[in-house]
Formats: structure tokens, C-alpha cells, sequence
């Protein structure tokens, strides 16, 4: 003990090998992994498309939606996504539930791991929860479905997807995060997600919404975050969005200004909205993305929101399918690995789906 | 058996006292509840009949330690703590003087509850505790306590720790009305505006974490305030558990202009860094993707654990004499506040039962001199408690028979769940440490004994 330089761990358990239990940030993630995600999710929007979208991998399964905080598009689409893998799946919310009557988190995961739940999707207000629950669970599974200001790799795996979708690689596009990055937990595993995948990432915000180590450049330094070494941060939009291929706005809360962060919802939208005259600075035919819930009118205009360039709606269905591709890999595998790792080699189809 | 009157002959051991500036084998007699003798030799023929000889080959004797800063959680957090197991861990490690912080329930503001700890504290018969009275009414902040009456009960300082005394006007007053007491007013220097009672340290970690981050200038411009505060009052002010290489800074200077400022620094700022977070196991911390051990609520304290460049400068504070005490801030919990997310858990680290095995990985690696580890855990705290520590602290003859026995390379694992104190959760669980406390002896009276021959003293 006493001041040692931290050491590194060797192995990983990951999903390539069946040896992963739970998903809680990508920065865990090998590139393999996040191949594998992306070709099982190819193989999920396939489902999505049939007329039946409905099939029998999960039946017998039970997936349990855990959500601290309000949300639709991720309760929803792990729930759509639970179902369309024939899982059984029950939504419990702080609200109506023993939470309500103070039960802790710890004692509500382990009475719903007694229940035999196969995976709690978990959304958290407080950095961590997640962790807490993958130490304190044995059987089962743990999928981050946002965990305060820290994570919410389902959201940056479908942000890869869709931009994968439609540029077929990421390895040298210039993505632009404009935003609240200090409050973001989108943020922050894009970012892991996206300079692993080879983009050129550019972070800008006022100066009160960006951490620390952005704002004086000791993250270039940082050992823990030496994949970020590449990172571009700026406090002008115009000067941020000039030649991107990706733009992604982040959605600004009115605590902020509460917080004295910001003088006015009013003033942020003059500097940094991404409207149209902002986004023909980027390169012709640049996406545009948003985690959602969108404040139209503050961090994103409605017309761009709604215009040709924006794949909000498109990063809801693959939401979709990103989420079925994760409960298939961490559920159905659950069993144990792949009889030997030849059977799947990477970027094809895991053997194990099993369609109609 | 052994009670407070029989001489006990501790024959051959290494003896460290900072206050005769001895380091060196020697023999050393109590009997009373006092020092009777310290030498190089004391013959058979001069003990006093019944007297009980320990052989102290292997064994360091120094004065029992001095704790300046401890939660007994005692009256009104009896499940976290008692002032029983307190003073029981205190025994284990090391010892014989503890001051109690005042953030009971009711809190320590009256006479009363002063006289409640002080009986507890006799019914527990271990170690010897000092009452710290609030600066202010149910540490409120708004209005001063009856400081006078507080003293007059037996309170050796004054501190709303756990809280700051964050109105400067009132700090100000508490240090005026603490000179006619000659007492310190302990601060816990931590300005609430701009440290948000965030979880951790703000910096690179807190943000890998998306945790609120806790600055380090929140903690120095309290530390600069309270300073000139006590330059502009002449007040004695002692700085609780400072934790930041800009505090360390500070009270250096204001010590270079001859000011009454004390300051102390806990075990776990000098030995443990912001790393152990992001997620350790019992060989230290590690990096690269976080792992289920990150977000390790045991790791929880207020102040924060640090960075390594602020560890490095309490050390270097701590061997210049910048930093006057080691104090434990022994903050013991109940394991439900503490199996809860990072932002819910409770603050504190129980420190008494491994203050001194922690400690000593400094000295091993050669960064602190046994003898100024003793020094700070004995004489230092003495310059806080003033004329209220007489007697205490050294083994001159007539002090007072506190004496702690240790083994310095005696290696044991760290097991939370076989702490006397009621906190068990500790960072350093499963932690192998070098260095153990053998024995205790609090006024006369052994209360903590792993060393043949010496039989610990009945509890009654």
C-alpha cells in the first residue's frame, strides 16, 4: 500500500469469449467487442424489419428495467427490445415501488435477483450505482442504463452504429460534441467509444460546462485517460463545427443556470446553438445527432433538428436494435461461453441466434 | 490480573521518547500509574516487590499515543459507534488519549453532555478521553456555545468538525472569547460554498468518474481565513486534518510569522491517494477500465482522499514539523450507511486500529523517522492540548504511566469484521501491514496486551 502507482489488471472478461456478465461503460470494451456489437446489432434491424418483428432467442428469460430517474427512449427501447426477443420483461421505477418507502438499492437488487431475474437495465442518478450492483449480485446480469454524470454505453453504442450506418467508418471523421460535457454521461462514453474507433473528437462548451483537466490540458497527461489524448477542445462553435462530419449537440438543463454555470438558457442558445447558419460551417451532408430528450430552440434549432442532416429518429430505432444486440449477448450467453472460439469468428454471426 | 498500582519492569526493549530526544535500549519501570524509571539498565535488586517482568527483546516502548481527532459517535450514534468500542479500538491501536469530536446527538454544546461522555468514558475504563466542546450552539453556525461552561466541564477545544465554522464574523469571535480560556478553537477547514459536500476530490479522477469534485481551494481558503483570523486575534487555531499541498503551504508561513496555528494531518491523506477511488485491490490501486471495485465507498472521507503530489507534501509537512500531530479522525459507521451509492455514502474511515501499521509503511520506506512518527503522535499533540496534556506524552520520570509497546515488523492482514470499533469498513481491508501494536498501558493499566507475560487488566 501507501502512494503506489497503480497497476493494470491483465484480462478483461469480455463477450467475444461469453466470459462478460455485465455492461457498464465501454471503456472495457476491446475492438472486437464492439464489432461483435455492431454485427449482432445488423443482424437485430434485420428482425426489426419483417412484418412479425418477434423472436424466440430470450423466451424464458426475465429482464428486469430499473430506473432511479425518468427516461422514455431508454426504458423503452430496452423494454421493445426485451420483448422482441420474446423475454419477459417487468418495469420497476423508483416510484410505486418499495423504493418509495425507502428500501435501499442494494436490497432492491437482491430481491429482484432472488426473484430470478436474468438482467437488471439499470438508470441511475448517482455515478456508480451500477458498479455497486455488478459487486454485490452473483447471478445476475448488469446493463448501465446511465449512471449519473459517469456512463451510458448503450447510448454511445448506438451513436457508433448510426455512424457507422452512414459513413461505413468513423476512423477520421471529425465529431463534434457541443455541450454541457462536465453533466454528460453521454459525453463520456462517446468519448471512449469514438477515439477508439479512430475519430477526431472535438469537445465545445463554455468554460464552466467542461471539467477541469479539459480546461487546462492535463487530460493530454492523464495516464487514465491517455486514449482522450487526441481530443480537441475549443470554447467557439463556429470555430468547432468548421469541416465536421459529425455533429452532435448535448442537451443543456435549466439547472444549470440555477447552478450559476451559465447567466441565461437565453445567452447559451446565442453562442452555442447548432442552428443552420452554424451547421453549413461542416462539411456538406454532415450528420447530426442528439441523445435526446432535445430543448429545441436552446441547444438545437428545430429546423435542424427536424431538417434532412438530423438522424435523431434513426438513433431511436437503432437504439432499438443496439439494445437487442446487448441483451442477446450478455442473456443468451449466459450459459457460458461459445464451445470454442473458432466458432465465431469476429464480424460474423454469433451462432447462437436463433431466428424464425 | 494487573491493576493501576502493580510496577510492571519493561526489560530490554527499544525505547523512543521525542520528549528526551532517546532512542536507545533501555529499561523502563512503572508502577502507580506513573513513570517510576527510564534507563540503559535497572537492576533486579532495585524492583519493587510484585513487580511483573516483561521481556521486551523485539519490542519498541514509546509514550501511548495521542489522538487529537475521533468520532465516539456517542451519545446518538450508538450503532456506528460507543464510546466502549471506541476506546477499546483505541487500546488495540496504540493508544491512551483520544479527544472526542463534539458531532454527537445531542451534540457536545452543554455542560451536560460533556459530563455524559466523561462518565461513559470512566464506565469503559480504557483509555483516556478529552471532551471537545462545540464553537457553536448544536454546531449551528449562528450563535457561540457556553465555551466558558464547556471548559469548566472538562472540554480541551472547541470545533464544530464535521462542519466548518463557516461564518468568518463568528470565527472570529471564537477565537477572541476562546484566549480567555487559553484553548484552541479546532477548525475543519472545508468552505461549504465551494466544496458542494462533493464526494471526492475534484480532478481527473472525480471526472473519469462523473463524480462532483471537491477542491482542493476549497479547503485552502478556509485554511488562509482562518489564519489571519488567528493572527488578527491572537487566538490559539488548530487546523483539523488538513489534506491539500496549498494548506501545507499556508501553515508554513504563517508558522514562519510566529502565529498560534496548530495543524494535524490523518493517516489515510499521507498514505492513501484519490486512485484508491477509481478502485484497489490489497496490493494498491489500479488503472485502466474501471473495475467492479471502483466507486469503494470505504475509500469515502471528508476531506477527500487527494492527489499523490498533495500526499507527498503532508509528508514533507509532517517530517519539517509544518504539520504538528497525526490524528486518526477515526470516523466510524454503520455498514448500511456505507452499502449505498459513493454520493450516498457516509464520510470516514475508522482509523484508530490502523493508524500505526499504515504509518509505518512511511518509516520503512525510510521517508519518516520512528522517532518523528512517535514525536507526532505523542509531543505534537501535546502543543494542541496544552497545559490540559501535563503529564502526558513522555516517559520522563512521574508522567503519567502511558505507555504503547510495538513490533515493527510484525506483518498481519487488515480484517475490518475483527475491529473492536463498530466501523468496519475499511480501505485497507485484506491489506497486508508491517508494523503492529503489541501492547498498551493507559495509566498504569494494561489495556490491550498480545505480549507473553503481560496480562491485559480486567475490564471492571
Amino acid at each position: 500500500m501507501a502512494i503506489q502507482t497503480p497497476t493494470t489488471p491483465m484480462h478483461h472478461p469480455n463477450l467475444v469469449d461469453g466470459t462478460r456478465r455485465h455492461i457498464l461503460d465501454l471503456d472495457d470494451f476491446s475492438p472486437e467487442e464492439i464489432e461483435l456489437v455492431m454485427a449482432t446489432t445488423d443482424a437485430m434491424g434485420e428482425v426489426l424489419g419483417r412484418e412479425i418483428k418477434k423472436v424466440p432467442t430470450l423466451r424464458g428469460k426475465v429482464i428486469v428495467t430499473l430506473f432511479y430517474e425518468a427516461s422514455t427512449r431508454t426504458r423503452v427501447s430496452f423494454e421493445e427490445a426485451g420483448k422482441l426477443l420474446s423475454a419477459d420483461v417487468i418495469n420497476v421505477s423508483s416510484s410505486g415501488s418499495s423504493v418509495e418507502k425507502g428500501e435501499s438499492l442494494l436490497n432492491t437488487v437482491r430481491t429482484l435477483q432472488a426473484t430470478g431475474a436474468d438482467l437488471i437495465v439499470v438508470r441511475h442518478p448517482h455515478s456508480g450505482a451500477p458498479y455497486f450492483m455488478a459487486r454485490n449480485l452473483e447471478r445476475t446480469s448488469v446493463i448501465n442504463g446511465g449512471d449519473g454524470w459517469h456512463a451510458h454505453p448503450s447510448q454511445a453504442l448506438l451513436d457508433l452504429y448510426t455512424i457507422r450506418q452512414h459513413r461505413g467508418s468513423i476512423s477520421g471523421a471529425k465529431v463534434v460534441i457541443v455541450g454541457d460535457i462536465l453533466h454528460s454521461r453521454v459525453a463520456r462514453s462517446n468519448l471512449w467509444g469514438l477515439t477508439a474507433a479512430g475519430a477526431h473528437v472535438v469537445l465545445c462548451a463554455p468554460p464552466t460546462l467542461l471539467p477541469q483537466e479539459f480546461l487546462d490540458g492535463s487530460y493530454r497527461e492523464d495516464p487514465d485517460s491517455s486514449g482522450l489524448a487526441s481530443v480537441e477542445v475549443t470554447f467557439n462553435v463556429e470555430e468547432a463545427i468548421q469541416d465536421a462530419d459529425v455533429v452532435m449537440p448535448l442537451r443543456l438543463q435549466l439547472e444549470r443556470q440555477q447552478a450559476g454555470l451559465l447567466p441565461t438558457l437565453r445567452e447559451y442558445s446565442k453562442m452555442y446553438q447548432v442552428d443552420e447558419r452554424r451547421l453549413k460551417l461542416a462539411r456538406p451532408g454532415a450528420l447530426v445527432l442528439h441523445p435526446g430528450p432535445m430543448n429545441e430552440g436552446i441547444e438545437i434549432s428545430p429546423q435542424v433538428a427536424h431538417g434532412a442532416q438530423s438522424l435523431i429518429e434513426e438513433q431511436v430505432h437503432n437504439g432499438v436494435a443496439v439494445r437487442m444486440a446487448l441483451l442477446y449477448l450478455l442473456v443468451a450467453n449466459k450459459e457460458g461461453p461459445p464451445s470454442t472460439a473458432q466458432d465465431t469468428p469476429s464480424g460474423e454471426l454469433p451462432r447462437r441466434i436463433r431466428f424464425l | 490480573m494487573i491493576n493501576t498500582t502493580q510496577p510492571i519492569l519493561i526489560r530490554g526493549a527499544r525505547i523512543v521518547d521525542p520528549s528526551q530526544g532517546w532512542d536507545r535500549a533501555g529499561d523502563l519501570l512503572i508502577g502507580d500509574g506513573r513513570i517510576v524509571r527510564m534507563a540503559p539498565a535497572i537492576r533486579n535488586g532495585s524492583l519493587p516487590k510484585g513487580c511483573v517482568v516483561v521481556n521486551g527483546a523485539g519490542l519498541v516502548a514509546c509514550p501511548g499515543f495521542i489522538d487529537l481527532h475521533v468520532h465516539l459517535r456517542e451519545p446518538g450514534y450508538e450503532d456506528h459507534e460507543t464510546i466502549s468500542t471506541g476506546v477499546q479500538a483505541a487500546a488495540r491501536g496504540g493508544f491512551t488519549t483520544l479527544c472526542a469530536m463534539p458531532n454527537t446527538r445531542p451534540a457536545m454544546d452543554n455542560a451536560s453532555v460533556v459530563d455524559y461522555v466523561l462518565r461513559r468514558a470512566r464506565e469503559a475504563n480504557g483509555v483516556r478521553v478529552l471532551p471537545i466542546g462545540c464553537v457553536t450552539k448544536a454546531r449551528a453556525g449562528q450563535e457561540l456555545a457556553e465555551m466558558w461552561e464547556l471548559a469548566q466541564a472538562g472540554a480541551i477545544g472547541f470545533s464544530d468538525d464535521g462542519s466548518p465554522v463557516a461564518n468568518p464574523h463568528l470565527m472570529r469571535q471564537a477565537l477572541t472569547y476562546a484566549r480567555g480560556l487559553d484553548l484552541p478553537v479546532i477548525n475543519h477547514p472545508e468552505d461549504p460554498a465551494l466544496s458542494r459536500s462533493a464526494p471526492m476530490n475534484e480532478g481527473r479522477i472525480s471526472n473519469r468518474l462523473g463524480l462532483a469534485g471537491w477542491p482542493a481551494v476549497a479547503e485552502e481558503t478556509m485554511v488562509a481565513r482562518d489564519i489571519e483570523l488567528a493572527a488578527l486575534t491572537g487566538g490559539r487555531l488548530h487546523l483539523a486534518h488538513i489534506s491539500t499541498a496549498g494548506s501545507v503551504e499556508l501553515v508554513r508561513r504563517a508558522k514562519e510569522r510566529g502565529l498560534p496555528v496548530t495543524a494535524e494531518a490523518t493517516p489515510h491523506h499521507l498514505t492513501l491517494t484519490e486512485e484508491w477511488v477509481r478502485g484497489h485491490t490489497t496490493e494498491g490501486p489500479v488503472a485502466g477500465p474501471l473495475t467492479y471495485a471502483a466507486y469503494d465507498t470505504s475509500t469515502k472521507v471528508n476531506p477527500p482522499l487527494r492527489t499523490r503530489r498533495d500526499a507527498e507534501a503532508l509528508l514533507a509537512g509532517l517530517r519539517d514539523g509544518v504539520i504538528d500531530a497525526i490524528a486518526t479522525d477515526h470516523a466510524p459507521h454503520a455498514v448500511t450507511v456505507k452499502l449505498v451509492t459513493f454520493d450516498e455514502a457516509a464520510s470516514g474511515i475508522p482509523g484508530l486500529e490502523t493508524a500505526f501499521g499504515a504509518l509505518m509503511t512511511l518509516t520503512h520506506k525510510g521517508d519518516l523517522p520512528l522517532i518523528t512518527l512517535v514525536e507526532r503522535m505523542t509531543q505534537g499533540p501535546l502543543k494542541v492540548l496544552g497545559g490540559r496534556g501535563r503529564g502526558l506524552g513522555s516517559l520522563r520520570e512521574g508522567s503519567v504511566a502511558d505507555v504503547t509497546l510495538l513490533r515493527l515488523d510484525e506483518e498481519w492482514v487488515v480484517r475490518g469484521a475483527e475491529f473492536a470499533s463498530k466501523g468496519k469498513q475499511t480501505p485497507l481491508e485484506g491489506v497486508t501491514l508491517k508494523g503492529r501494536v503489541a501492547a498498551t498501558i493507559a495509566g498504569g493499566r494494561v489495556v490491550h496486551s498480545q505480549v507473553t507475560g503481560l496480562e491485559a487488566s480486567d475490564n471492571t
